[in-house]
């Protein structure tokens, strides 16, 4: 069964076919397919015009989950998305940037996902549909696991929303990888820096993935950052102890030990290019 | 059965689906969810579109839809309703720019095998459509997405930036200036038009599909279950092959003698991905087969995964007849190596280790094959046309005459399309079922069954004197060959002939090993062998000349070989030593590199360091003191044409144009006068094999007396002199001879056997000798030598390593055609950076294109090729081979760059970041240890 609906309230239907899978821009359910043939009722939610755009409301930006990430690219967007807007640089290629999604690069929940440390850092919570209602959960909660996320076989992921509070904050994305394109990622950092009248760190974010199950926060550096001066310096706050939650392993990638230590390195430039910037 | 039979009937279904393609309404009655790459292709017949992947990951299959470029494999053939499609071979409609792309990719030599090219194309119009002029940045973003094994994408950066030059109409060179032009690929039209048949795009009417079924572990016993039933549970299945259906031996390999490789397993599986059985059936039901489901059961065995565990004591053998698991030893040793590192002046002991390496060839092993009477026909990519022919004539025990091998293109070979793939699994039920069958590896099929390059655990110790002369070499080397033999052999007698690097070195003993393991077998990639060895010796031969305070360049200038030195297997070559004009070409640049980057770290107060390095190479064409002859066959047409017979496999690399070129001018007639037979066992007689740098030397050695012979036979019909000019026009050949001018009217001479007026062959093996038990003789008749100079800059924070510039310089003897021989050297850069930096296979991990890395067109830096033409006496025009002396000094030039920027040598290759910055660390290096 293939079903392309044109509305949410049809496609959250069709999802209540047992074993119904979501289909969108389908960069990581084919490949995840590899050679098998698709046996589960398909729901391609490509059509849905309700879940495409990136929209500025009252008290938050509201980011299609259809949304692609060439979308993303094009769309002007204030400072504290520059993090996201380079994330959504590195995810494969531009083929991959004109099909992929937000949604689907969330929902994947790769420990790898690079939009994740970015929303991370944004506060961002989701927003997920199914036939009983609409819920909105946290970004930081709906990961909870490799490839494990809250949403239920019947729910589509909707929307990212993304609070207005740090919207003129600096925010920077770094990624280290073994080659320039089509690069999953060792380790990666996003920052949002928000400063004062006194250029001074009012509300720091740091976001870090790759290195652990899931994208997370640092939140024993965060605190650490308020009130610091921004100028060169910044990223020197950063010590191995803020990245102690951080539970990288080895793979054909890197050794954990390399992604710990490279970890702190990118957070330390991330700080300093958010500095170098407000 | 895991389906019910509704669920079959919902799967089957298929919804017509209407979309704009290339300009044109179509509708297509497909499964909506099946890949849209798949429906082009097989339901539309447009199989300019290329699958390299099925996961996004090499971009090979990139259409525009709706004007944006995207991955057909990743998208669903029903996402393609009321949207507009455009494949390569829509692009020249589409796009006004698309014609002069086309051109430039022409003129620039950017399609090497072409089994990208169409996605590049396809990306490259996307990115011209929007931005007329685009910066080189922009051109790489463009083309990102998209992975190229052959040209090292720089080829390819220079003719989107540079669409707007070169438009001028291409004349073919007059008779006698064919060698030495930058002459369009003689296949090129076809690469860029997409319209170049590789193995997976032709399926013949009434073809059934066939699937491999492997082993999961790297060694286990099996059993199979009921056969019977799971044929007749299985509607659509035809058969299934196992041991027992294979008629003839159920043996093969590239060495006869070493032939040990079974088409299925027959009662242990000897590494992970080997065959066992195979399902045959509707292309329908077997795509949809559920291989999880057929009935084997495993049972696990400890396997050997390391040379060390192979080695051990009391190791069970991989196989019963080889002891202590040891395939074969390379020998060569001359005068006395222990006595002279005792006394040299400096010594340098080192050790180093190199991994796995995938071809990862854009094109998937694909093909098909069919019986004709009690022959069998298949058309596959290859290397070896002749090599097939006879493993398959023994497995289907026929005679090989009973055997004829069509090979198509090939996207991509680089040694690993030398051994056999797809070619029995589809012969054997074309055999028995009498009815075409076709196969295509999926990428991670591709990676787990076929043949890597060779992991080598290498332990050297050279000695040194005050005076800057390289005294002695001891090399100690194994081989991990996996569970076959495959190319082992030759790889571990090559490395011993090549172990001192292109320098005099008079003491020396070079031992290699070749050890099976329950891995993958390991076989041939670009250089035997060499390339590891290069990474260690041009390393050990730096730290002698730091040693001493010599510079590194000089030391080896000093040492470089000449006409007149003994190579270190006796061999005095006489000529054509080129050696040290390659290292001698390199020194302006190599003084002005290390400056800047000297002064660039006196300045750096950041995490960035620079570094130069050099490496030399040399390597031996052809065969290693073994015959391989290649035949060409010449004939002149009624109507003036000449015909070239030519079964030298073109890979990419150009041989086909190459030797066309040196034909054309041995003839002293135009080269648009030839019509190329090509590749087909029936037609063509043997080049033998696509390897060892040999098609330029030997088959263009052949094609060069192929043509004399037939200009003679000419000449004593016009009874001209051997000056005469020869004019080919239609119907007739003009002898002008002097003052006496006659014409030769091909309508009045008979036909030859052949079909043709005149018929020449003419055949070339390259003198040899056979080695003593001491490796002494003459290995090869011809080398090929180079030299590259590397300029990086490292991150001492991340471990990574930036390639800022290779400068190569290679002596090619004569250059046939510079623009394919630049091909050859930008590719064989790309490799070497990807071998030095990011590519390891480790087998059951990774058997992919996302974790398995090879480089991207970010990852190269501009490449400055310097040609130096010292010519053999023996090649046609001087020429020798380049194909993989290219990759074999970039590696070390990088490793020893590295050392040169921070002081580091990595001892396990490749030195990626994790690698590198442990290396760091460890070493203490200032600056890059944490406050």
């Amino acid at each position: 069964m293939y079903l392309r609906p044109k509305t949410l309230n049809e496609a959250v239907d069709a999802l209540v076919e047992p074993g119904a899978q979501v289909l969108a821009g389908g960069t990581d359910f084919y490949p995840a397919l590899g050679e098998r043939w698709i046996s589960t009722p398909v729901v391609d939610i490509t059509t849905i015009k309700e879940i495409k755009g990136i929209a500025r409301e009252k008290n938050e930006f509201r980011i299609g989950g259809g949304t692609t990430w060439t979308e993303i690219l094009r769309t002007p967007l204030p400072r504290c998305f520059d993090a996201l807007k380079s994330a959504a640089r590195e995810i494969g290629g531009v083929q991959i940037q004109n099909r992929g999604t937000v949604a689907g690069n969330l929902c994947n929940a790769s420990p790898a996902a690079d939009s994740v440390p970015p929303l991370l850092a944004l506060d961002a919570q989701v927003e997920l549909v199914s036939t009983s209602g609409l819920r909105r959960v946290p970004l930081a909660a709906f990961i909870v696991g490799n490839r494990k996320t809250l949403r239920t076989a019947g729910e589509i992921l909707t929307a990212v929303i993304v609070p207005h509070a740090v919207e003129n904050a600096s925010s920077a994305f770094l990624k280290l990888g073994a080659r320039r394109y089509l690069v999953i990622s060792i380790a990666m950092v996003a920052a949002v820096v928000a400063v004062d009248e006194r250029r001074r760190v009012h509300d720091a974010r740091i976001a870090v993935g790759s290195c652990s199950v899931r994208a997370q926060r640092l939140s024993a550096l965060e605190p650490a950052l308020i009130g610091a001066p921004v100028g060169a310096g910044l990223g020197a706050i950063a010590m191995p102890e803020h990245l102690e939650p951080l539970t990288p392993i080895d793979d054909v990638r890197g050794t954990a030990a390399y992604r710990h230590d490279t970890a702190l390195t990118l957070v330390r430039r991330a700080l300093d290019l958010c500095a170098g910037s407000c | 059965m895991a389906m019910t039979e509704q669920q079959h009937l919902s799967l089957a279904a298929t919804t017509p689906i209407s979309f704009s393609l290339n300009g044109r309404h179509v509708s297509v009655l497909a499964p909506p969810i099946k890949r849209l790459s798949r429906v082009l292709r097989e339901e539309l017949g447009l199989t300019g579109t290329k699958v390299g992947c099925d996961a996004g990951d090499c971009g090979a299959c990139t259409v525009l839809l709706d004007g944006e470029p995207v991955c057909a494999c990743l998208i669903a053939a029903g996402q393609a309703e009321a949207c507009e499609i455009t494949t390569v071979e829509g692009l020249p409609k589409r796009s006004p720019v698309y014609d002069k792309l086309q051109k430039s990719f022409l003129t620039h030599g950017a399609a090497q095998c072409g089994a990208c090219t169409p996605g590049m194309l396809v990306a490259a119009t996307a990115l011209l459509e929007k931005n007329r002029a685009p910066s080189e940045c922009e051109v790489m973003d463009a083309i990102g997405g998209i992975l190229c094994r052959c040209t090292g994408y720089r080829k390819i950066v220079a003719a989107v930036l540079e669409v707007e030059a070169n438009q001028g109409a291409h004349d073919s060179p007059d008779a006698g200036h064919a060698v030495g032009n930058r002459l369009v690929r003689l296949d090129g039209q076809r690469k860029v038009a997409g319209t170049e048949t590789y193995g997976a795009d032709e399926i013949p009417e009434g073809a059934l599909a066939v699937r491999a079924v492997r082993c999961p572990f790297h060694r286990a016993r099996f059993r199979f279950g009921n056969l019977e039933a799971f044929i007749s549970e299985n509607p659509g299945i035809a058969a299934v092959l196992t041991a027992k259906d294979v008629p003839g031996e159920n043996r093969y390999g590239v060495i006869p003698k070493f032939a040990d490789q079974p088409v299925f397993a027959e009662s242990e599986a000897r590494f992970r991905g080997e065959a066992v059985a195979a399902v045959v059936g509707d292309a329908d039901v077997i795509e949809r087969l559920d291989l999880a489901r057929f009935p084997v059961s495993w049972e696990e065995l400890p396997p050997l995964m390391t040379i060390d565990d192979a080695l051990a004591p009391g190791a069970p053998r991989v196989h019963s007849d080889r002891e202590e698991n040891v395939l074969v030893c390379g020998r060569v040793v001359r005068g006395d190596v222990e006595q002279a590192l005792a006394e040299a002046d400096a010594i340098v002991e080192a050790e180093y280790e190199t991994g796995f390496v995938e071809h990862a060839c854009i094109e998937p092993e694909a093909g098909f094959a069919r019986r004709v009477g009690d022959t069998i026909e298949i058309q596959a990519c290859t290397q070896s046309p002749y090599m097939d022919r006879s493993d398959i004539a023994q497995i289907l025990g026929i005679a090989p005459e009973a055997v004829r091998i069509i090979p198509t293109a090939v996207g991509g070979g680089f040694g690993t399309k030398l051994d056999l793939s797809v070619q029995p699994f589809v012969a054997l039920p074309a055999w028995h079922l009498r009815q075409p069958v076709r196969m295509v590896y999926s990428r991670t099929e591709s990676i787990v069954s076929t043949t890597k390059r060779h992991p080598a655990r290498m332990r050297l110790k050279a000695g040194a004197n005050r005076d800057g002369k390289i005294v002695a070499l001891d090399f100690h080397a194994d081989f991990n060959t996996g569970a076959y033999s495959s190319w082992g052999p030759t790889v571990a007698a090559r490395v011993p002939v090549h172990a001192s690097g292109p320098y005099y070195v008079q003491h020396y003993r070079a031992l290699t090993r070749a050890v099976h393991t329950n891995l993958v077998p390991a076989g041939a990639f670009r250089g035997f062998g060499v390339p590891q060895m290069a990474i260690a010796q041009e390393q050990v031969y730096d730290e002698l000349a730091d040693r001493l305070a010599i510079d590194r360049l000089e030391f080896r200038i000093l040492n470089a070989l000449t006409n007149n030195t003994p190579t270190v297997t006796g061999q005095v070559l006489g000529e054509g030593v080129g050696i040290r004009a390659c290292l001698e070409a390199l020194r302006p640049r190599w003084r002005a590199a290390r400056k800047e980057a000297a002064e660039f770290n006196t300045n750096s107060h950041g995490p960035l360091r620079r570094g130069v390095g050099v490496a030399g190479m040399w390597y031996g064409c052809g065969n290693t003191s073994l015959p391989n002859p290649s035949t060409m066959r010449i004939g002149l047409k009624r109507d003036g044409r000449i015909a070239l017979h030519q079964g030298a496999i073109d890979i990419g690399q150009g041989s086909a144009t190459v030797v066309t070129q040196i034909c054309a001018d041995a003839l002293a007639c135009p080269i648009d006068r030839f019509d190329l037979v090509s590749g087909d066992t029936s037609v063509t007689p043997d080049c033998g094999k696509t390897s060892a740098s040999r098609q330029t030397l030997v088959s263009g050695k052949a094609a060069y007396m192929a043509g004399q012979e037939l200009r003679r036979k000419i000449l004593r019909i016009a009874d001209a002199c051997d000056s005469a000019k020869l004019v080919f026009v239609e119907g007739h050949v003009e002898v002008q001879d002097g003052d006496r001018d006659r014409t030769i009217r091909l309508a009045d001479l008979p036909l030859d056997d052949y079909g043709y007026v005149m018929t020449a062959e003419a055949t070339f093996d390259p003198p040899t000798s056979a080695l003593d038990e001491n490796g002494q003789g003459i290995p090869y008749a011809v080398f090929g030598f180079g030299a590259h100079l590397a300029e990086i800059e490292v991150d001492i924070e991340l471990g990574t390593v930036k390639v800022l510039k290779i400068t190569a310089a290679h002596d090619v003897g004569r250059a046939i055609n510079p623009t394919l021989i630049e091909g050859q050297i930008e590719g064989g850069v790309a490799q070497g950076i990807g071998m030095a930096l990011m590519e390891e296979f480790f087998p059951g991990k990774g058997e992919n294109l996302h974790d398995y890395l090879i480089p991207s067109a970010g990852d190269i830096p501009p490449v400055e090729s310097i040609l130096i033409e010292d010519q053999s006496p023996i090649g046609p025009f001087g020429a020798k081979g380049i194909g993989e002396q290219a990759v074999i000094p970039t590696a070390p030039a990088i490793l020893n760059a590295l050392h040169d920027a921070i002081g580091i040598r990595v001892r396990k290759i490749p030195a990626t970041p994790d690698r590198v910055r442990a290396a760091i660390l460890s070493a203490g290096i200032i600056g890059a240890s944490r406050a």
